[in-house]
């Protein structure tokens, strides 16, 4: 994933171009973004040569966090490819660093001793992060998070089982660092100097959430750390505080913070503080040398956040092209990028004199909101658990909006404080200014993005390619979808013709079960919280379609929430309306014995049911079990060999069949047999909604296969496999899918249409619908096209049962959730007195 | 079962608190009365309601519990589980039992536990 960039298409430029020559020092955001700017401006204007420390192509340094904890690939967080250099004609020296710039003869000297003249020079040399002088700090295994070489260290270090790793500083960059090395499986543990979490941004409250959340997670946070010693001989070894505790370590990141790289500057006799001194036209003291991003001290500011560093590049590029607008600094917010745990803040929340703080607590939902005001207007703000109005505070922060007759609603958002209770979700972006900003990890605001679709961009990917906006975090990709259909109004086609899954989220079934894969959810509370969902703990209807998506997702891994199935997948048994149960044992394709006929006939004396009933399905019902007597009735039934019939799941319920070639004079194949191989293979699986399976010996069908979920019949040169078919209310035929020729291959192509419908269909579509809505030919090119596919299908579904073959009357019967069954206790009056 | 309940004169002791699942019910039964379901919330609140739907008499107790509000099993009415009234469109009322929790025991108001007995309650 990381080698370094070969150039054997490297751009170089044509001696013979005598325009002006502008040599960029550093291939990181700022320096390719001011290029963008420029080009963006006048893309003939100058000749352009880019160096670059790191042997790579300009990536997105603020999405390192995410490539550490595994959420982004290095590919995903490059900013501009190969053919960007190439298409915009820009020569890039990539992996040999400027040693030296000749301000006299406007000269840069690489590394390697390559020398470029330069009319204008560019330097934007970034950060470096800082390194506490403590001894051990330079051991290997110390190392700093500031690029890609640093999260490969991490990784590698990540690698070894039940690896111990220290990050050094619990600000923004720290936590990230903790949080990757965390989910890599590391045992973290933080040390911070101060004595709460990123101080910097966050009040004590939220400073206090925030180290209880991670706390939960199982990182340990140390505050009022202070580091001695870094111990090891070769390597590092563990961390010694000053109050004399040891920390074990096998490796140590040091994130304490960054300061700018000004050492070029300031070796060439540039005017330098503690950044690059810049004027409002980001010119340095040489009106030939321009700088830009985390090297430069603008008005005594140095800043370490990506924002500033899109207004700086905004301003140099209309310096260098038209007009000089001016850069006038910036009010910076940050976000912290850990996932599931939402930090936003801005501006100033120190308070002092004549400034006042509105506060909201959910304790139940985990929020806590600070707004800093001060003469009606908001000074800061500090949000944690519901950052969705962070962009909205920001904004009024910056422009400095009198916010009195706000004032009563301003705690609970701008939906509330503006919108008088609007529910509509674009109301809000379209309340928004033409520059407030969309996507902040690109800074592209809203004037950028209407633009982008006016002139022709009519999707998310569209305008995602076009403007960045939403190609890095995506958090803001509904942002842009509500801009999408405020601009093209009716002629949006990517406007949602699907309802949300409920009324608990806006996004729609299919949203969430990508999202669920995408951003690797594997818990229902993860899932809320990620997804924004507005209430506390979900629906009757989301919570048990979220508890499918997961386990269909993550076999074997997720554990599956009781509390969220239904009553009858909660009892393993269906209930009926005077609340006692109904019990289906399993008859393998309908076939049963004397065995079991006997305990079905003793369980329903010995229990009182009051029917036994032959169901549509070819088993036996047994109705009116009460609730505290199912474990017994299960044992007894195990006893005699038999399992759930699962007649009450969301699941794979019976295989219907004929008698077949064995017995019946027109049987052409054993169809007995196969539905009895097609249960042996299903049994257990949850599915979106019920499944039900038939096997017919002869085209006169008498198992009715072709209403089923998947129906086969049986013919002389093998099986016709039908899909799709239902009774029900609206009886559905089935549709011919395919003619295998052998009862292996029969097997192998119902595994595979199982596991698509339930890696496709939404909660509660049954096959039928599901099938009309993506079309009969959508199923077969996922089913016959490629075998390949279909196998790999077959496989996933024979990896989910290997997890889900499990009988669950039989743990019950022994005792597992017994409280399920049990009353609590009893109230007898006439005793107790 | 013999009961575990002991009965002061206001409140009767059902039990510690960790008998319950979070988001989960469980029942008892009053002799010659209604049964009641006593509910956990995500955030430990407890309640206690008739475990009968005022639709069809369905048993809330095993429906899915959500913020303060237990869906039926039978055909998904919503109901409060602070006041018993069924939500959204529908309309309907299921009886309430006070509750008090103190040492994470359980405790309900006697009268309104009992008040669904037809037979004279001794007093």
């Amino acid at each position: 994933m990381n080698a370094p960039i070969t150039h054997p298409d490297r751009f170089v430029h044509d001696p013979s171009d005598d325009r002006p020559h502008l040599v960029v020092v550093g291939n990181g955001m700022a320096g390719c973004r001011a290029v963008e700017e420029i080009l963006a401006r006048d893309a003939a204007k100058f000749r352009i040569t880019i160096f670059g420390a790191e042997p790579r192509v300009n990536y997105d340094r603020i999405m390192l966090s995410p490539v550490l904890a595994g959420e982004k690939q290095y590919e995903d967080i490059i900013i501009n490819d190969e053919s960007w250099y190439l298409d915009n004609q820009i020569a890039l020296i990539a992996g040999d660093p400027v040693a030296q710039i000749d301000r006299q003869s406007q000269i840069v000297t690489a590394q390697s001793g390559q020398i470029e003249r330069y009319d204008k020079l560019l330097l934007a040399t970034g950060s470096d992060p800082f390194v506490i002088p403590v001894p051990g700090k330079d051991l290997p295994g110390v190392v700093t998070f500031r690029d890609l070489d640093d999260v490969n260290t991490m990784l590698k270090a990540s690698e070894q089982k039940g690896g111990k790793a220290v990050v050094i500083g619990g600000g923004l960059l720290g936590l990230e660092a903790a949080h990757g090395l965390h989910l890599r499986g590391m045992d973290v543990t933080v040390l911070h100097l101060m004595p709460t979490l990123m101080e910097r941004q966050l009040d004590e409250a939220a400073g206090w959430l925030l180290k209880d959340a991670l706390e939960a997670r199982g990182q340990t946070i140390l505050t009022g750390a202070d580091t001695q010693e870094i111990l090891g001989d070769r390597h590092v070894e563990g961390v010694l505080l000053r109050d004399g505790t040891r920390i074990e370590a096998d490796i140590v990141v040091m994130a304490v913070g960054i300061r700018p790289n000004i050492r070029l500057a300031k070796e060439a006799g540039l005017a330098v503080g503690r950044g690059v001194h810049v004027d409002n036209d980001l010119l340095t003291s040489d009106g030939n040398v321009l700088a830009v991003g985390e090297c430069v001290e603008h008005d005594g500011q140095v800043y370490g956040l990506v924002a500033p560093l899109w207004e700086m590049c905004r301003a140099l590029a209309d310096g260098l092209t038209k007009e000089a607008t001016g850069y006038t600094g910036s009010v910076t917010s940050t976000k912290l990028k850990v996932s599931g745990i939402d930090v936003f803040s801005a501006g100033d929340f120190s308070g002092g004199e004549g400034c006042e703080d509105i506060i909201l607590r959910d304790a139940s939902r985990g929020v806590y909101k600070r707004v800093i005001v001060k003469d009606d207007q908001i000074q800061g703000a500090v949000l944690y658990g519901d950052t969705s109005d962070g962009a909205w505070y920001f904004d009024m922060l910056k422009k400095g909006r009198d916010i009195s007759d706000i004032r009563d609603n301003l705690i609970f958002g701008q939906a509330f404080a503006e919108g008088g209770g609007n529910a509509d979700p674009d109301f809000a972006v379209a309340a928004m200014a033409d520059d407030a900003e969309i996507c902040g990890c690109n800074g592209v605001d809203k004037q950028t993005v209407v633009g982008a679709i006016k002139d022709g961009s009519q999707t998310v990917d569209a305008v995602r390619s076009c403007t960045k906006a939403s190609a890095s975090c995506g958090s803001c990709t509904s942002l842009v979808e509500s801009l999408l259909s405020l601009t093209l109004g009716g002629d949006y086609e990517g406007a949602r013709e699907e309802a949300p899954m409920c009324g608990c989220t806006s996004f729609t079934h299919d949203e969430v079960r990508k999202l669920i894969v995408d951003k690797n959810l594997k818990a229902i509370p993860q899932v809320w919280q990620e997804l924004h969902w507005t209430t506390p703990n979900g629906c009757a209807s989301c919570r048990p379609a979220l508890n499918y998506y997961l386990l269909c997702a993550w076999p074997g891994e997720y554990v599956d929430d009781q509390q969220s199935r239904f009553v009858n997948e909660r009892l393993h048994a269906n209930i009926q309306k005077d609340g006692t149960y109904s019990v289906v044992p399993r008859m393998w394709g309908g076939v049963t014995s004397p065995k079991e006929l006997r305990a079905i006939a003793d369980v329903t004396e010995k229990y009182g049911a009051r029917m036994v009933k032959v169901t549509g399905g070819q088993r036996l019902d047994i109705f009116g079990i009460k609730k505290e007597d199912l474990p017994a009735v299960w044992a007894d039934l195990n006893a005699a060999g038999m399992v759930s019939g699962h007649a009450y799941g969301k699941a794979l319920r019976t295989v219907k069949t004929c008698v077949g070639s064995e017995w019946c004079r027109f049987g052409t194949q054993d169809s007995t047999g196969l539905g009895i191989k097609l249960e042996q293979m299903s049994w257990g699986s949850w599915m979106p909604h019920k499944f039900k399976m038939a096997v017919s010996g002869c085209p006169r069908n008498c198992a009715e296969a072709t209403i089923k979920d998947f129906g086969v019949i049986c013919v002389d040169s093998g099986y016709e496999l039908h899909v799709g078919g239902n009774g029900g209310i609206t009886v559905r035929v089935t549709d011919l899918l395919c003619k295998v020729e052998t009862e292996e291959e029969a097997l192998e192509y119902s595994a595979a249409f199982v596991q698509l419908y339930r890696e496709e269909a939404r909660y509660l579509e049954r096959t039928a619908p599901w099938i009309e809505r993506v079309g009969l030919d959508y199923v077969k090119s996922r089913m016959l096209d490629d075998p390949d596919e279909r196998a790999a299908l077959a496989a996933r579904f024979r990896l989910s049962q290997s997890f889900f073959q499990d009988d669950p009357w039989a743990k019950r019967a022994a005792g597992e959730d017994d409280k399920l069954h049990q009353h609590m206790a009893e109230i007898r009056p006439m005793e107790a007195v | 079962m013999k009961p575990k309940s002991q009965l002061t004169a206001e409140w009767l002791d059902i039990g510690p608190m960790d008998q319950l699942p979070a988001m989960g019910a469980r029942t008892l039964p009053v002799q010659g009365g209604e049964e009641i379901a006593i509910f956990r919330t995500a955030q430990g609140e407890i309640y206690a309601l008739h475990n009968k739907c005022p639709h069809k008499g369905g048993p809330l107790s095993q429906g899915i519990v959500h913020g303060t509000e237990v869906t039926c099993p039978l055909h998904n009415w919503r109901i409060s589980l602070a006041s018993g009234e069924a939500l959204g469109e529908d309309n309907g009322c299921v009886p309430t039992i006070p509750v008090r929790i103190e040492n994470g025991r359980m405790y309900l108001k006697r009268a309104e536990a009992l008040a669904s007995i037809k037979q004279d309650v001794p007093a």
